[in-house]
């Protein structure tokens, strides 16, 4: 059972506009504005969008398959999209499904860009996604909680974006920031044990490996709000909690970034975060896995079964030491 | 009369977990939903045995002590029930990984311990194990309260982030704990008087 605290901040269910009243926004506002009244009305309200509908995700015109993609079986629509950790809803594992929808808002997105590159600035999303070709990328999807899925990813590979930005060679590393806005997030609302925003962070070559990619969707459609919509980041071979999601920030530095959980838990959670059956998180075996949609474990590959791909990145490294976590 | 029901409603979660799973309405992960379900359950009945001496105490009722026996049982069923779904699903039964978990992981040795220090409480609640042992069957039975701490720190060491659901439970428990302190003088002196 989940207990809900409510907080002085929660939305009163008095406070709730009813539904039939709700469908005749569009009246109102197009009343508001013949009564010349909109500028009563946030400019953002009149044309910002959220996802409420599962149905009504924009489906992407033209997404190219993948050598990359595993031939496993994807789970379902229903799954993937009812089963999250996104802290800044809650954290139950059905809070991102329940209060993301009607809250995140999508657009207008922009990410801003800084630190070590020739290109800083804002770039909306358009700017970031329209110059690539969609591609759809299945991958596995290991959570550090030892469940896993199989995720028809629609994404683009993050070099080809991240060298638009002209990194410079003090460009060690890659910061990622997720969204920080309360009144979109609840969970940012009031204390919590989470310093917001959430941040990640790869190491340069890390980001500009061909498997990293900015997804922006699912089963060829826009990602749902609760999957860290509009844009997000995907790295199939290390745990879920470093594809940091409702991306609003990349930057470029020498130093190695501190990501949030690293900052939580320092003894449990390290930088690198790979996939590795063979060291335990201190609280749980790593060795082996639920894929959600099955009742038993399955054994866990390492690097989450791209060894092949990755192995590479960290030779000489010895991933089993604290350090290299 | 009272004891039926209070059997059929004490199994109620039990059914409904059960029948959830069944009817596709557990969620995308039932194995983890019956463990969390299964595990709350017999922390909660835990502490409602643990209510009644004080709720006898503060009312003079003599029920709570009858109905206690009953209480515990069901408390011991829903954390056998969450220790097996734990070793099927997790481990299909392989004791070695069991055995290396249970070493290894400490919130799931608090948790092991727990349940093995519950199990002669369940063999010896039987009226004529009561007999047998006489004054030391009420020692056993203050096992109790070391297997209430046990059951609370196994779920506080289990969270990931967010401690507070686990530390109500502690809290619960630690004011259950503190009412069987003898009443200081000042107090009695004044419950009396009135």
């Amino acid at each position: 059972m989940l207990i809900r605290r409510t907080r002085k901040s929660d939305v009163r269910s008095s406070e709730i506009t009813s539904e039939s009243i709700y469908y005749r926004r569009r009246e109102f506002i197009k009343a508001a504005g013949t009564i010349a009244a909109g500028s009563l009305v946030a400019p953002q309200m009149l044309w910002s969008r959220t996802l409420d509908d599962l149905d009504a995700l924009r489906p992407f015109p033209d997404v190219a398959p993948s050598e990359f993609s595993t031939s496993a079986e994807p789970n379902s629509l229903e799954d993937i999209s009812s089963y999250n950790n996104f802290y800044e809803y809650g954290m139950g594992k059905d809070d991102p499904k329940r209060l993301a929808p009607g809250l995140l808002r999508v657009e207008p997105w922009s990410v801003e860009v800084d630190g070590e590159c020739e290109n800083p600035g804002t770039y909306t999303y358009e700017d970031l996604v329209r110059p690539h070709q969609l591609e759809e990328r299945i991958y596995r999807f290991r959570c550090v909680e030892a469940w896993s899925m199989v995720i028809p990813w629609v994404g683009i590979p993050m070099a080809d974006v991240l060298k638009r930005f002209q990194p410079t060679s003090r460009a060690k590393y890659v910061e990622l920031r997720t969204l920080q806005d309360p009144e979109q997030m609840p969970a940012q609302r009031g204390s919590s044990s989470i310093p917001w925003p959430y941040v990640e962070g790869l190491r340069i070559d890390e980001a500009m490996h061909p498997l990293s990619i900015f997804a922006v969707g699912i089963y060829g459609r826009e990602l749902p709000a609760q999957n860290g919509a509009p844009i997000r980041l995907v790295v199939p071979w290390k745990y879920g909690f470093k594809c940091g999601k409702s991306l609003v920030k990349i930057r470029f530095t020498e130093e190695q970034p501190k990501n949030t959980w690293q900052v939580i838990a320092p003894n449990e959670y390290g930088f690198y975060a790979n996939v590795n059956p063979n060291v335990s998180h201190p609280r749980w075996s790593q060795a082996r896995e639920r894929r959600i949609g099955r009742f038993f474990r399955q054994d866990t590959l390492m690097f989450n079964g791209y060894e092949e791909e990755v192995a590479d990145l960290y030779a000489g490294m010895d991933l089993s030491t604290r350090q290299n976590w | 009369m009272v004891k039926p029901a209070l059997l059929l409603l004490g199994l109620l979660p039990m059914a409904w977990m059960i029948v959830a799973v069944f009817a596709g309405q557990a969620g995308a992960n039932p194995v983890e939903y019956l463990t969390h379900e299964s595990g709350q359950w017999g922390l909660r009945l835990m502490l409602v045995t643990l209510a009644m001496t004080p709720l006898r105490r503060m009312t003079g009722w003599t029920f709570p002590i009858r109905l206690r026996r009953m209480i515990g049982l069901l408390a011991f069923s829903y954390v056998v029930l969450h220790f097996l779904v734990f070793a099927l699903f997790d481990h299909m039964l392989n004791p070695a990984t069991i055995a290396d978990d249970v070493i290894n992981r400490p919130y799931i040795l608090m948790g092991f311990l727990a349940l093995l220090l519950l199990i002669p409480l369940a063999v010896t609640s039987t009226n004529a194990w009561m007999r047998r042992l006489g004054r030391r069957w009420k020692q056993l039975h203050k096992l109790v309260y070391l297997i209430a701490v046990l059951g609370v720190l196994h779920f506080l060491l289990l969270v990931r982030a967010d401690p507070w659901e686990p530390l109500i439970y502690g809290a619960i428990l630690a004011v259950l704990l503190l009412l069987r302190l003898p009443t200081p003088a000042f107090l009695r002196n004044r419950a009396t008087a009135s």
